[in-house]
């Protein structure tokens, strides 16, 4: 039976010409599902628009 | 003079200087070393014999002539083998980028430690591409802890902690994108410095993380950590992210001013959670001896290490990419089934951790008005066994790789700077993270300098070598 994310990593693998030996697809669900988990961490704490992004820090 | 493996990097350059020892007897003591440990240590991937005793022989006929010498003269030190090394190829633990053409120039870094006297014995194993916490290499093989050599040195400037813990070198650099140079610090009991991000070139080194990436000394003293640190600032326009706003701050002459004056609090929350006993400890020992009471919650630090991770995971993968299209087969699979991961995380998401890398940054801006100095553990636990791959904690199984680094990321998140300090622990060190306001590199060295005074921090010998 397909996993949740197997759907989604075809579609990206594809969008992004990176192949994905069947052997280490549960290996990469497995680290994207732990991605995803501390990403929606990240995504469920509310900010105000206005907030800038910091893609480098200076101090 | 002879040298004996605890010389401090302060106690050679003082005695090149005075003429008591060699420059070249300095590094022939280190290369032997190298030979007579690194078999079972393995932090060395490359011995750069001949261009050492060219150097040193260089400094010793400068002494001979009367010239002035650095404050590093004939102090050997190695770096992690991301950095460009003249004439090696930069491997940044990888197999694919040893391919690559041989390196033409040094990474600013060598440059400076040599402008300043010291010289380059080799460069050192670490985790494939810096995406590591163990140390564990599956093209070159662990780099091992010098304090029971079934052990993790701690990754991924694995090496480095065992080069430098091992007393084979009295320094070595490393680079520290999530807690690469602290990790290793606490596994293998040792001192290590990552500085403010952008305060120490990048320049000729290989990449991990652009905004998350630092570079920085590991010793086994505070003076030679700040030595080295010192002799590494400025500028330098080969480095888009290396400050220009900010001249030279010596800290040596800074060591020794007292730390009475100074605010010094225990991080709470996230910092007092997940801890083995010997870490509970070692931040106990700490804080006590310096007379901190006072705890400070940090807020959304576990959110902090969440976000670290995902920008972590997207900007490796997007370093990578193309290899990743081209050459799957020649990563370290654990190493490669993470970053294809992390090239699937929907772009909103990265750009949400960015947004609240800011949020968070403010609210450590606020907790510095009131303290001048956080005290956090460096690692949730004492060196586990290579290979090991989960360790219980609270009656649950965790996995070791995740959760090595859950204590450093918050922390390097938002580029603070931070001395990592060894508790000298039976059977095994362990360290403590001297967290400061940014550029205040100087404060958290002077607290260093004052523990290891006290006797509280030392780097033990390595008796089992």
């Amino acid at each position: 039976m397909a996993e949740p994310l197997d759907d989604y990593i075809d579609a990206v693998a594809k969008a992004l010409a990176l192949p994905i030996e069947e052997a280490r697809r549960p290996a990469i669900r497995a680290n994207l599902d732990v991605s995803l988990r501390l990403a929606r961490l990240v995504d469920d704490f509310a900010l105000p628009d206005e907030t800038e992004p910091a893609p480098v820090f200076t101090a | 003079m002879t040298t004996k493996p605890d010389l401090t990097a302060a106690d050679i350059a003082k005695a090149v200087a005075g003429g008591r020892l060699s420059a070249l007897d300095a590094t022939e003591a280190a290369l032997a070393r190298i030979k007579q440990h690194d078999t079972t240590l393995n932090s060395f991937t490359d011995v750069t014999s001949d261009r050492a005793r060219a150097r040193a022989r260089a400094i010793d006929a400068d002494i001979a002539a009367g010239k002035t010498v650095g404050p590093l003269a004939g102090v050997p030190f190695a770096v992690k083998n991301l950095f460009d090394v003249a004439g090696l190829t930069t491997r940044a633990g990888s197999k694919i980028n040893r391919d690559l053409a041989r390196a033409k120039r040094d990474a600013t870094l060598i440059e400076r430690m040599e402008a300043a006297g010291a010289v380059l014995v080799g460069a050192l194993n670490m985790g494939e591409y810096a995406y590591d916490f163990t140390g564990e290499n599956v093209h070159d093989g662990p780099s091992r802890n010098p304090h029971d050599t079934t052990r993790m040195s701690g990754g991924s400037s694995g090496g480095s902690g065992s080069a430098v813990g091992g007393a084979l070198v009295p320094i070595a650099l490393g680079s520290d994108t999530n807690g690469s140079i602290r990790v290793p610090s606490s596994f293998c009991g040792i001192f290590g410095l990552k500085p403010t991000y952008g305060r120490l070139s990048r320049a000729r080194s290989f990449p991990f993380v652009a905004s998350l990436d630092h570079l920085g000394p590991l010793a086994r003293s505070v003076t030679d950590l700040a030595l080295a640190y010192d002799a590494m600032q400025g500028p330098d326009a080969d480095d888009a992210a290396c400050t220009t706003t900010r001249g030279l701050e010596p800290t040596v002459p800074l060591l020794a001013n007292p730390v009475s004056d100074l605010r010094i609090a225990i991080a709470g929350g996230h910092f007092q959670s997940n801890l083995f006993p010997e870490a509970v400890e070692a931040v106990g020992r700490v804080a006590k001896a310096l007379g901190a009471t006072q705890v400070v919650d940090i807020p959304e630090a576990a959110r902090a290490r969440a976000a670290a991770y995902v920008i972590t995971t997207t900007e490796g993968a997007s370093l990578h990419l193309d290899r990743l299209r081209k050459r799957p087969n020649d990563f370290d699979p654990a190493v490669r089934d993470r970053l294809i991961a992390g090239a699937m995380v929907p772009a909103p998401l990265v750009d949400r951790a960015q947004k609240f890398r800011r949020w968070y940054r403010a609210q450590l801006a606020e907790v510095f008005k009131s303290v001048d100095v956080l005290l956090a553990p460096a690692t949730p636990c004492t060196a586990p066994k290579l290979g090991q791959v989960t360790f219980k904690l609270d009656g649950v199984e965790l996995p070791v790789r995740a959760n090595i680094g859950i204590h450093t990321q918050p922390i390097s998140f938002i580029g603070l700077p931070v001395v990592a300090v060894p508790v000298p622990l039976e059977p095994l060190p362990i360290g403590v993270q001297i967290i400061t306001a940014p550029w205040r590199e100087d404060i958290a060295l002077r607290v260093a300098y004052a523990l290891e005074r006290m006797g509280v921090v030392a780097a033990p010998s390595p008796k089992r070598l």
